[in-house]
């Protein structure tokens, strides 16, 4: 049913010192204590992080528990900072479906795209046959689910450690990480474009609607760096 | 567990797998040599750059501390690192928290 050795291959790709896991336990490490201060016990804390597995949905997530939001609202705002998670499906499903492998793997792994896992899984896909890729995306998944797991229980036990400074400190390293990581992705025009007119429009936006920044930013950017990119 | 937190929990993972299970569905019918798929390609790296740059310039949580042309300082040093260091990750990222550090001591 699932082929270990590229699962093992897939879980070992997280590996090194430039791995994700540093910036991605960083953020997890601080989101663990954000809920330890929101009253969350340890059990919540985990299974929330096992079960959204995607780091700014749960920092909306938190956002709307301190203003005492309705369910409702909380669904919209996870929703909306979230729906980047579309097209970052869309972008990487046709690069593993193969018609040997059952349906299910693909809506169950699913839950794995977030930043880190997809980051890997698109520089390093080309390196193993169609068919084996998703049980090797099950294995990148699994290892980065489980560092974000593991940072968060860290993060909620030792929350009265952790100062003010700290906490910028574990928040800088994140987005750092992750801008040089794309901007290592940047071969192609469109995606060099996209990443570029991306990081410009976005935050633009945002004195327009805060809540519809990224997307509207990131549709308009991604959707003109694609018609310079095809007419080239 | 009280319930609302458990409530929250569950809204909030419903409303991220939901864009993860659409993302499947319509992969089912894009093929990776589509024009289609190349669309979606950008879409899904200018999003997650509108995301991080949005984090750096306008954070949420611990970052608000920090005044914005720190964060800026910072953001364009780490970059300049990362194409020094050979597009070394570690570099830049280390370098990131450190230098956050003085500079908000200093200024």
């Amino acid at each position: 049913m699932i082929n270990f050795k590229y699962f093992v291959k897939g879980f070992i790709s997280v590996r090194g010192i430039d791995s994700p896991a540093l910036a991605l336990g960083a953020s997890l490490i601080a989101i663990g204590a954000i809920y330890k201060n929101l009253g969350f016990s340890f059990q919540e804390s985990f299974l929330s992080t096992l079960f959204t597995y995607a780091l700014p949905g749960q920092v909306v997530m938190a956002e709307s528990m301190l203003v005492g939001a309705s369910l409702f609202n909380i669904f919209i705002a996870v929703w909306l900072v979230n729906t980047r998670l579309y097209p970052m499906t869309v972008s990487l499903m046709p690069l593993m479906m193969h018609e040997s492998q059952p349906r299910w793997k693909y809506y169950l792994f699913s839950h794995f795209v977030a930043v880190s896992a997809w980051l890997i899984m698109k520089s390093n896909y080309e390196k193993i046959k169609k068919e084996n890729r998703i049980d090797y995306w099950f294995g990148i998944g699994t290892a980065t689910i489980s560092i974000a797991i593991l940072s968060t229980i860290i993060g909620y036990l030792i929350s009265d450690y952790l100062n003010k400074d700290m906490l910028i400190g574990l928040a800088i390293v994140n987005p750092i990480y992750f801008m040089c990581m794309m901007i290592g992705s940047m071969k192609s025009v469109q995606i060099s474009l996209s990443i570029i007119f991306g990081a410009l429009l976005g935050p633009s936006f945002y004195f327009i609607s805060p809540e519809w920044c990224i997307l509207y930013g990131g549709f308009i950017s991604g959707t003109i760096a694609f018609f310079i990119g095809e007419k080239k | 567990m009280t319930t609302s937190i458990a409530l929250v929990i569950v809204v909030t993972s419903v409303a991220t797998y939901l864009s993860r299970f659409l993302g499947v569905l319509s992969s089912e019918k894009i093929k990776e040599t589509s024009k289609i798929y190349r669309w979606f390609n950008c879409l899904a790296y200018s999003t997650l750059a509108a995301l991080i740059a949005r984090m750096m310039i306008f954070p949420s949580g611990a970052l608000i501390e920090v005044d914005y042309s720190i964060r800026i300082i910072v953001l364009i040093a780490s970059i300049l690192i990362f194409y020094l260091g050979k597009k070394n990750l570690v570099y830049p990222t280390v370098f990131s928290a450190i230098m956050l550090y003085f500079l908000s001591i200093l200024l």
